[in-house]
């Protein structure tokens, strides 16, 4: 085929999204070898020093981190499990089949802050909801206010909004198998639960790795519900990294700091994924 | 065992529904209501708990000075944002894509696939990471706090997407209806038009709804780079929420914002159902 035609149906996209993102990624690098800040606004020259403050003396970007990883694996997790059975259950025979499937993908088509807000007047630890319901039981528990109760409700509020997106993919992937294999195993008579583990779950491990590695991506940039729900709060027990930098950069307006906290971030998230691509593959291949 | 199965199965479809379906219901529900109701405790149904009002209702299209919120011109601006960057998205992702797809290319140790997983690879990025710089830029470049500049900003946001699920498509699409079309004299450009293009109407609709899903839902972009000019519905419905907090109009400006895309949600389910989604999302 002819060599100049290729060029000019890719390059309008890449040089467009060149254009656009190279000068915020240079920009970046350069602002986090800076102490630019409200103060001082400008590009000086500082060497490491965000680094080496960042790695010896900021606990909080750890701890932020270290909490971001048990919200993210906890909610990817609970979203698989709860949308590969969801999924499984309106794959087959079921009255109301496509009443239940699309009502299954709402909450995806939503937006998060939006709903966020309004799960906000669901728990209400006075007026929503939630608690006139528990109060029947005697419970009031404080939701948003409480330092383990306020991560469980950001995972409820990430799982409800983000478990379609899995479920979509799985089903998806689920309504492509081929049905050779389901012969063989009726065949052999296998049962449903012998089914599932030997056919349907080696056949959507690769499905399920994209699906559960495309999630974390997404999960790890958890910001928004965050901000909406509970600012971080009470003190910093749902503070996540992104959370933590948007307060240094653009609460603090330390530019240079939240700019050494931007790459380094990035370049773990980037370590992060391709390690955690590498043991899911391993662990579902040889399951199968 | 197989009745027991059959319970358990509903019983769960069931209580997942009623999960689903809660927020939206108390929020229908909260939009009716007026001070009184709201702060006395949690109250549910219209005539029996409480008096319902349509005050919530008709504060969304009175300006804040006369006591509303007006979500109008917010609602307009979110429209076109996300109209405008889908579909500069899916232009320009649809003809990377192809070219991804069908030709090779060799630019130093980067291949075909390398270069897709650039497009995509920006996906990874956290908004937070680009948000200072791209304050930055568009103050020098006069941009923030105007429409174009939000635009720019998504386009970097969906041809990632426009780009990972058209990649995907166009390599199912048989390479030999373009080589026939070559041979029958069209040039590539026409061959792509022509034949390929009106072959690919499917998968152009899931990029679409795609990217509709994440520009419409987008919250963080547009509340960093907009202040007063330019006002998304997302940031205004939020900032309703750090205000004296009316629920009534919060909920009805809630569901206003939700319902368009609830129809995608019809769309994604019938191209699912059809096996087209499968094709495009894996």
């Amino acid at each position: 085929m002819n060599f100049k035609h290729k060029y000019l149906f890719l390059l309008p996209g890449l040089l467009v999204l060149l254009g656009i993102l190279i000068f915020p990624i240079g920009f970046t690098v350069r602002l986090s070898f800076s102490s630019w800040d409200s103060f001082y606004p400008g590009l000086d020259f500082i060497g490491l020093d965000n680094y080496i403050r960042l790695f010896t003396d900021d606990m909080r970007f750890w701890e932020a981190f270290g909490r971001l990883s048990l919200l993210s694996l906890t909610t990817v997790f609970l979203q698989y499990v709860i949308g590969f059975s969801l999924a499984l259950m309106v794959w087959k025979q079921i009255v109301f089949q496509r009443f239940f499937r699309v009502l299954f993908l709402i909450p995806m088509m939503t937006t998060p802050v939006i709903m966020t807000v309004v799960w906000r007047t669901f728990f209400h630890e006075s007026l929503g909801p939630a608690n006139d319901f528990l109060s029947l039981f005697g419970m009031q528990p404080l939701w948003l206010s409480s330092e383990i109760l306020s991560k469980f409700t950001v995972i409820l509020v990430e799982v409800w909004q983000w478990t379609p997106f899995m479920f979509l993919l799985l089903l998806a992937g689920l309504l492509s198998l081929p049905k050779e294999p389901y012969l063989a195993a009726s065949i052999d008579g296998a049962g449903p639960v012998r089914t599932f583990v030997y056919v349907t779950f080696p056949l959507m491990a690769p499905i399920s790795i994209g699906a559960i590695i495309i999630r974390l991506i997404e999960a790890s940039k958890i910001m928004d519900t965050v901000y909406v729900l509970t600012s971080g709060g009470p003190g910093t027990a749902t503070e996540t990294s992104s959370f933590y930098i948007f307060i240094k950069g653009l609460r603090e307006f330390q530019f240079g700091y939240s700019a050494a906290l931007s790459l380094t971030y990035l370049v773990i998230m980037i370590i992060s994924f391709t390690i955690i691509a590498k043991i899911l593959t391993k662990l579902m291949v040889r399951g199968s | 065992m197989r009745l027991f199965y059959i319970t358990l199965k509903y019983l769960a479809v069931t209580l997942w529904s009623v999960f689903v379906i809660a927020p939206f219901l108390w929020a229908i529900s909260t939009s009716f209501k007026d001070f009184q109701s709201v702060t006395g405790g949690a109250t549910y149904i219209p005539w029996v708990d409480f008096e319902p009002t349509l005050d919530g209702w008709q504060s969304l299209f009175k300006s804040p000075a006369r006591g509303g919120v007006d979500i109008v011109e917010p609602f307009l601006n979110s429209v076109f944002v996300t109209a405008a960057g889908s579909l500069v998205s899916i232009i320009l992702g649809t003809l990377a894509a192809y070219a991804l797809s069908r030709y090779t290319f060799k630019a130093g140790p980067m291949r075909n696939g390398d270069i897709t997983f650039f497009f995509i690879s920006q996906r990874i990025m956290p908004p937070v990471v680009l948000a200072i710089p791209f304050f930055i830029m568009l103050g020098k470049l006069g941009l923030l706090d105007t429409l174009l500049g939000l635009v720019l900003v998504y386009v970097v946001l969906l041809m990632p997407i426009a780009v990972w699920i058209m990649v995907d498509f166009f390599n199912k699409v048989p390479q030999e209806i373009d080589e026939t079309a070559l041979i029958d004299g069209c040039n590539p450009f026409q061959a792509f038009y022509k034949v390929v293009l009106p072959n690919s109407i499917p998968g152009i609709i899931v990029a679409g709804m795609f990217c509709m899903i994440f520009g419409w839902t987008d919250f963080f972009f547009a509340f960093i780079l907009t202040f007063t000019e330019v006002q998304l519905l997302p940031v205004a419905i939020v900032a309703l929420n750090s205000s004296i907090t009316p629920w009534w109009s919060l909920s009805a400006a809630a569901l206003v914002s939700v319902a368009p895309l609830v129809v995608v949600a019809f769309i994604v389910e019938r191209y699912l159902s059809k096996g087209n989604l499968s094709g495009a999302l894996k």
